[in-house]
């Protein structure tokens, strides 16, 4: 099978790494970079659970090749952790027990963070409509949208 | 709260607190550990072959070309694993009369449902697997699928051995119902119930990773799975391995409700495969692969009927339920127990004279059914309360009213109903006021009757129920099944004082690990962080049954209840001994062991210090236990009932005929609240997997009986921006059978939500003069039939 290298920024880091070409860069990042706190649930685009960070936007990593990527800056919920950027996030998720089995939860973070960066206050209306994107099957979703809520005005 | 365990003056109380789950932090930053995560040396990645039709012979399969390909190692059929595994049958004792035919790991002469597995290709990556099994070549000829339902009992047999495809059926009748219909005065309500067949749809698909070493000769198996002892006692048996050459890990499971505590052929062959190539082999299922072979559920057509008096109390209860299981009773659990408890639990929660049920359980050639979560409560609380709206519409009589009217009293209890089931304490009537409060009825009434003067239709729902939980050996254990009744729990002080805990009972996300590490820590009064929980090991904790049927809390609870109380007392033995007083005038306080005054006279350190290190200053003979196994279960009541309530405000658009939740209420009972927290979210989850099942959710078949629902695009699911907030509350009732008085929680979301919803939509279009609904999933299209637009 024909291996593509591949070049492009992970949490921060320079990486360098083949894959086939036809791999997906949920994938990629599971498979090759060890990163697998980002999940795969339906690798159909519908679940959102592979939420991941590219140039700045939440995209899913199943409908992405990870041959598109290069040069592009990748962030998963491993360096967003290590950095700090979604501490508040994740403390208001841990505090409303806004996680069950937490196979969701990564991709959550993401999402809410995109939310976050781009709206200040969001309604409760809002939040649900950004992240309708990302499905739980554990949590009736109102504690997601409660720590959503608490980080915004964190 | 009213229970005396929740003294929350001292520091270290935790029960009825509100903690966060010690494992939360864990998976928010990505650092979980669940199945597809890990990875082993020589590790080998499996895909299946799959049966395109619902029901084929398999005349010849060609593996040549599958196995020449580069990066494969094995590819295995039926025949190969025949001598290596024992093929099983899904039947219980106590279900008498349940037939099933025997399933081995992959499909043998004919395959029974689209997506049963045929065989198995390893290779050194899932693509290669992949690409592999599209080489086998399979020569089918296509045999006719079953017919739907009813049908079905009147075909040719799908196993000529069973003669029929009739697997299960009982009757029962208390008397008096027949004559209570045809009472003059009596006023019969009547409807057919149909509950769409859905699946559950777990983000983490199922996964097994099966490593044979040969070496040791021991397969270790890490499993994304409910009930790790149980899948030990069916891999030793079938494989002819011994017990303890068997270990399962269960580690972070990413959501099961139900779904991963069966037996699945694919996984079983995963595990065979394993053996014969004597590497590790991984299946992780795809979202295609979850649809056509996990278990499917709630697939039941009801015909039922109402007599009511004409002051509005019950008379009697009638219902014929038909339901499908797919080519095979699910092994070892049966798939018999889902009817069987709609037809136990319908009517039950209602001070009901009078009941006669039947039940019809028919083979398909459909993915096979078995035990999801609420089993058979959604389907018997959608009949029962779609009967109360019925007959309260026909009454002219308040649905709130009716249902206060006849639900069993407060103060009624041991109470047994008409199908024989027991209730140590219930509190029906408490629970429905308190959620008629809660949702401010009257002003919703309100509401609603100002809407409809704009021209809105909106709706009510009203739904009571009892929910089943901590199952003892009645449920599995005395039909022959290797399911354990009882849960064990070690609690062991560690030398410098803090406590490691390991239990039988498994963790899947509803908190199993914190509920134990709460009791525990409540008990020997130390900060909750100091205790760190084992669970999903059968290495590495004492036997038991796992999760399931909610009983985690109840029965896990319980038994680290009496460990850690046992283990109080040796803590206590020793400090007594060393300092010469009676244990019985010590206690533990804050990490201390303190006097009868309550002045600290010994760190725990210092007791773990002695008991470890310095016995040799121990009065001579005194030996400390300091690692103490407790196992429980409970024996009075071969379940605790939990009861509840709920309720839906929802809007209808007559043109489009879609639904918007405005509201949903939920008043809960499950005894003894450890963590309201961890509780409440669970509630609410089950409320949203009901509210799936009563608007999105189902598993669509053609003629041919193929899938047509085989992704996430075509099975909805409910997402965030479609649910409403979910107001919940409780009463509390303890059980008496245990010190904790724990319940269990786990199904009461989803046994009622659906009727509430149906309920809801119905009363929002009566004044359109639509026929009822009473076909779950409600979708628009269905709506929008009953009004007659389509
Ligand atoms: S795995 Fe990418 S959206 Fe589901
Ligand atoms: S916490 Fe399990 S899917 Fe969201």
């Amino acid at each position: 099978m024909s291996e593509t290298i591949l070049r492009l920024t992970v949490n921060g880091e320079a990486v360098e790494a083949t894959a086939p070409a036809r791999t997906h860069l949920i994938d990629f990042l599971r498979e090759r970079l060890e990163l697998t706190g980002s999940h795969a649930g339906c690798e159909h685009g519908v679940c959102g659970a592979c939420t991941v960070r590219v140039n700045g936007d939440a995209v899913r990593g199943c409908l992405v090749l990870a041959a598109a990527c290069e040069g592009a800056e990748v962030w998963t919920i491993e360096g967003l952790t290590a950095t700090g950027e979604v501490a508040a996030l994740q403390e208001a998720f841990r505090e409303r027990n806004a996680l069950q089995c937490g196979f969701c939860t990564p991709g959550m973070i993401v999402a809410a963070a995109e939310l976050l960066r781009d709206v200040k206050s969001p309604t409760r209306e809002e939040i649900r409509d950004h992240m309708s994107g990302n499905y739980c099957r554990c949590t009736g979703y109102h504690a997601i949208v409660d720590a959503i809520e608490t980080a915004s005005r964190a | 709260m009213d229970n005396p365990l929740s003294d929350l003056d001292r520091p270290n109380s935790y029960i009825g607190r509100s903690v966060p789950r010690p494992n939360a932090a864990r998976l928010l930053a990505g650092q979980g550990r669940y199945v597809d995560d890990l990875r082993l040396p020589r590790m080998l990645h499996a895909a299946f072959l799959r049966s395109p039709f619902a029901h084929a012979r398999i005349v010849s399969v060609d593996t040549a070309a599958a196995r020449a390909m580069q990066g494969v190692a094995g590819v295995f059929t039926r025949a190969d694993m025949d001598g290596v595994c024992t093929p099983w049958v899904g039947t219980l004792a106590h279900f008498t009369g349940l037939k099933s035919a025997p399933q081995g790991p992959l499909a043998g002469e004919r395959a029974t449902w689209q997506g049963e597995p045929v065989a198995i290709v390893c290779a050194r990556s899932r693509a290669e697997a992949e690409d592999a099994a599209a080489l086998i070549d399979i020569e089918w000829e296509e045999l006719e699928p079953l017919p739907p339902l009813a049908a079905a009992l009147e075909a040719a047999p799908l196993h000529p051995e069973l003669r029929d495809n009739l697997a299960f059926t009982r009757a029962v009748d208390v008397g008096g119902a027949d004559s209570a219909f045809a009472l003059e005065d009596s006023v019969v309500v009547e409807a057919a119930f149909r509950t769409g067949r859905h699946t559950g749809v777990t983000l983490e698909p199922r996964a097994i990773l099966a490593d044979w070493q040969p070496g040791e000769e021991k397969l270790t198996v890490h499993h994304s799975f409910q009930a790790p002892h149980m899948m030990r006692e069916v891999l030793s048996k079938h494989l002819a391995l011994p017990e303890a050459a068997v270990r399962v890990v269960c580690g972070d499971v990413g959501g099961s409700f139900g779904i991963k505590v069966h037996i699945y052929p694919d996984e079983i062959a995963t595990c065979v495969a394993s053996r014969l190539l004597g590497r590790p082999v991984k299946f992780i299922a795809d979202r295609l692969e979850s649809f056509t072979s996990d278990i499917h559920c709630r697939d039941h057509e009801v015909a039922a009927r109402l007599a009511v008096g004409p002051d509005g109390r019950l008379r009697a209860l009638e219902m014929d339920d038909v339901t499908g299981i797919g080519p095979y009773s699910v092994y070892p659990r049966t798939s018999a127990v889902e009817g069987n408890q709609v037809v136990n639990l319908t009517g039950s929660w209602y001070a009901l004279p009078a009941y006669k049920a039947r039940l019809r359980v028919a083979f398909q050639t459909r993915t096979p059914t078995c035990q999801y979560r609420a089993v058979g409560h959604p389907v018997a609380v959608a009949v029962t309360e779609g009967l109360m709206d019925l007959a309260a519409e026909r009454l002219g009589m308040d649905p709130a009213a009716l249902r206060r009217l006849n639900l069993i009293p407060d103060d009624a209890y041991p109470h047994t109903s008409p199908a024989g089931l027991r209730f140590e304490a219930l509190s029906l009537q408490k629970s429905f006021d308190k959620l008629l409060a809660m949702m401010d009825y009257d002003a919703l009434r309100r509401d609603q009757a100002e809407a409809r003067s704009r021209g809105v239709y909106r709706g009510i729902g009203l739904a009571s129920f009892v929910e089943l939980t901590n199952p003892g050996p009645a449920f599995y254990g005395i039909g022959g099944a290797p399911i354990s009744a009882q849960d064990g729990t070690m609690v062991r002080l560690d030398p410098g004082g803090s406590v490691t805990v390991s239990s039988s009972v498994t963790e899947q996300g509803q908190g199993t690990e914190a509920v134990l590490a709460q009791v525990v820590a409540h008990q020997l009064s130390i900060p909750v962080k100091d205790v760190r929980v084992v669970t999903g090991d059968t290495e590495r904790t004492p036997y038991g049954g796992g999760t399931w049927a909610s009983r985690g809390a109840g029965i896990g609870g319980e038994s680290a209840l009496q460990a850690a109380r046992a283990l109080k007392a040796n803590i206590l033995a020793l400090a007594g001994a060393v300092m010469q007083a009676d244990p019985s005038d010590l206690d533990l306080r804050d990490g201390q062991v303190v006097d009868a005054a309550g002045a600290p006279r010994m760190a725990m350190a210092e007791v773990g210090r002695l008991g470890y290190f310095r016995v040799d200053l121990l009065p001579p003979g005194f030996q400390p236990e300091f690692s103490v196994i407790r196992h429980w279960l409970p024996r009075q009541y071969p379940f605790a009932f939990t009861n509840g309530a709920q309720a839906s405000y929802l809007e209808v658009d007559p043109d489009t005929g879609f639904v918007k939740l405005l509201g949903h209420w939920v008043v809960e009972d499950c005894g003894t609240v450890i963590n309201p927290l961890l509780v409440d979210e669970q509630v609410r989850g089950g409320v949203v997997q009901g509210i799936g099942a009563a608007l999105l959710e189902e598993c669509l078949y053609d003629e041919r009986d193929n899938l047509l629902t085989g992704s996430m695009a075509d099975y909805l699911v409910p997402m965030m921006g479609e649910m409403p907030d979910i107001a919940v509350g409780h009463v509390e009732t303890p059980t008496k059978e245990s010190v904790l008085g724990a319940k269990g929680a786990g199904e009461a979301g989803t046994a009622g939500a659906p009727a509430a919803v149906m309920n809801a939509i119905n009363d929002a279009l009566r004044p359109l003069g639509a026929a009822k609904i009473q076909q779950q999933p409600a979708t628009p299209e269905r709506i929008l039939r009953a009004l007659g637009k389509v």
